[in-house]
């Protein structure tokens, strides 16, 4: 049993996303957090000042952890976020805007 | 026709805003829910993503057909124009004038565009979020809130590894410790605080709910079934791993409420969902000037806060469930309606609703008491420990603040240590920072709900907005 079998989802086909580059599969509906746990992702973020590894904290949208650049716009709630076709995902270190 | 209703704002679409909207309309008010989900549900009733297909959206649900009852009373209610409901809209402030109110949104996801929407009267049915209490290891991808695992799940039909371990204290660990087994995760173990012999000192209180304790029974046979491992009294004091969770110590507690010497055990897993309890969403209230009791907006009997036009339901008004929303926001709406007309409302019209609210506002104290953090839970705080997620800032920088500075509340903690001022404002660590301090927990005062762009604070106010059309 998986949560998609449990809700007898049938998505339509899934589509291609770039995380830094690499490619990952996402279904129409999955946000950002949704298709990188799908894919065993579970942190893209590394923080400001320690440079530790951070990932989806509150699924809801609160806490901000789990940041990330997409499409080149940084400091996007992966939690929040849904996925497009082609989509560029980038991991996002400290602040998002240092380059 | 509708035009010339009077016309009140909703601010959230979960059980509290839904059930305040159909009353009412109900009742001849011209409502607009605003809400910041794609679909209606707030969090218990949240949706998989319309895209996902999903054919048998219940399997993750409780109270399925109460949901209809609210899903199919909004649909007819905006076929026949008398709601509209603005999805993806992210209310930052609500602003009182001379004229009514104005609630200030951005557009999701990205949060960047701006739009307004004017109303004679606001409902503020907020909801509220996880409290987590900080302990080593807290931040390691893979340890999410109970409460973020479940919306993951309802949401967007994922999870974040194949075996779980779900702790902390209260109520919402059982729906996320079934639902999680249901989806085909190993929940290793449920790992609750609350001393069972509280239960027992109070089940005089419980049984007064004779349902609530029915659901209990059910969400027990249901972790029976999926040969769940319950460590009543027990804790979570390290969650272990490099750049990801690899293993949880559990831990039993004394009759004070200390680790037990000597009964830490590891259990492997690469989820942690944790929660211990829930704090109300008050920053739209504080904004209006509402008194806030402790962390919850006060209300009248008629869910009235003491600024005239706005009305509090829910979650925001102190944390009860669905069942004690739905009842507010029933005499939310039924006062509103009333009220608006220029009448004096008659409760006995929500007699029933009045009932419902008076017995599970008095069962949730009471579960309040049993599910409490266990008394030293900031022991468990090592001065490594990361308090503040957001700033980085560690128990020790707090404690050196507190015993060392003479910090003696939370807002001067952050003004020392930067603890609270980072992204999420102090959602997440406020309650840990006053819990170290040795001060009660007080709502945060945020001018502002949510981040806003600076171009929209410049612009904001300085067009008449549209009414939105009915």
């Amino acid at each position: 049993m998986n949560p998609l079998e449990l809700a007898q989802a049938r998505p339509g086909p899934a589509f291609t996303v770039t995380l830094d580059g690499r490619e990952i599969e996402a279904l129409p509906g999955q946000t950002v957090a949704a298709a990188l746990w799908t894919a065993g992702i579970t942190s893209w973020r590394s923080t400001r000042g320690e440079g530790r590894p951070r990932g989806v904290f509150c699924g809801i949208g609160v806490c901000y952890d789990c940041l990330v650049t997409v499409n080149d716009r940084p400091i996007q709630r992966a939690c929040l976020v849904p996925l497009r076709p082609g989509d560029a995902i980038r991991t996002q270190e400290g602040t998002g805007h240092d380059g | 026709m509708t035009a010339e209703r009077p016309h009140l704002a909703v601010i959230g679409a979960g059980p509290a805003g839904l059930a305040a909207t159909l009353a009412a309309a109900r009742h001849g008010v011209r409502v607009t829910l605003v809400d910041s989900a794609p679909e209606a549900g707030g969090q218990f009733y949240r949706q998989p993503a319309r895209e996902l297909g999903a054919r048998r959206p219940e399997a993750l649900h409780h109270e399925w057909r109460t949901w209809e009852r609210l899903r199919d009373g909004l649909r007819t209610h905006q076929q026949q124009g008398t709601v509209t409901h603005l999805t993806d809209h992210h209310v930052w402030l609500v602003e009182q004038h001379s004229g009514g109110f104005t609630v200030h949104a951005l557009l999701g996801p990205e949060q960047t565009e701006p739009a307004e929407v004017r109303a004679d009267a606001v409902l503020l049915a907020t909801g509220g979020y996880e409290k987590v209490l900080p302990f080593p290891g807290w931040t390691l991808p893979g340890v999410v809130t109970a409460g973020g695992a479940q919306a993951m799940l309802k949401a967007t039909l994922s999870v974040s590894g194949r075996t779980a371990v779900v702790a902390g204290t209260g109520p919402l660990l059982l729906p996320v410790a079934t639902g999680l087994a249901a989806a085909g995760v190993r929940v290793a173990a449920l790992v609750e605080s609350a001393d069972p012999r509280d239960f027992v000192r109070r089940s005089r209180a419980l049984s007064a709910q004779p349902a609530k304790l029915a659901e209990g029974a059910r969400y027990a046979a249901q972790l029976a079934r999926h040969r769940v491992r319950t460590l009543i009294h027990h804790i979570v004091v390290e969650a272990h791993g490099t750049d990801r969770l690899e293993a949880v110590t559990v831990a039993a507690l004394d009759g004070a409420g200390h680790v037990r010497p000597g009964t830490g055990r590891r259990i492997a897993c690469d989820t942690l969902a944790v929660g211990h309890g829930m704090l109300p969403h008050t920053d739209l209230a504080q904004g209006l000037g509402c008194r806030i009791d402790g962390v919850a907006v006060h209300v009248d009997d008629e869910q009235r806060t003491d600024v005239p036009g706005v009305w509090a339901a829910g979650e925001a008004t102190g944390i009860g469930g669905a069942a004690l929303s739905l009842a507010e926001g029933h005499i939310a709406g039924r006062s509103i309606a009333a009220r608006l007309r220029g009448v004096e409302p008659e409760p006995h019209g929500w007699a029933g609703a009045a009932r419902a609210r008076t017995g599970l506002r008095r069962f949730f104290a009471t579960l309040d008491e049993i599910y409490a953090p266990p008394a030293h839970w900031a022991e468990q705080i090592t001065d490594d420990t990361v308090v503040c997620r957001c700033e980085e800032v560690t128990g020790g920088a707090i404690r050196e603040a507190v015993t060392g500075l003479g910090a003696g509340d939370q807002r001067t903690v952050k003004l020392l240590t930067r603890a609270g001022m980072g992204w999420c404002q102090g959602r997440m660590c406020g309650s840990a920072v006053a819990g170290l301090i040795g001060c009660p927990e007080t709502a945060a005062r945020r001018p502002f709900a949510r981040p806003v762009p600076l171009g929209v604070l410049a612009r904001a106010g300085e067009t008449p907005a549209p009414e939105a059309e009915g």
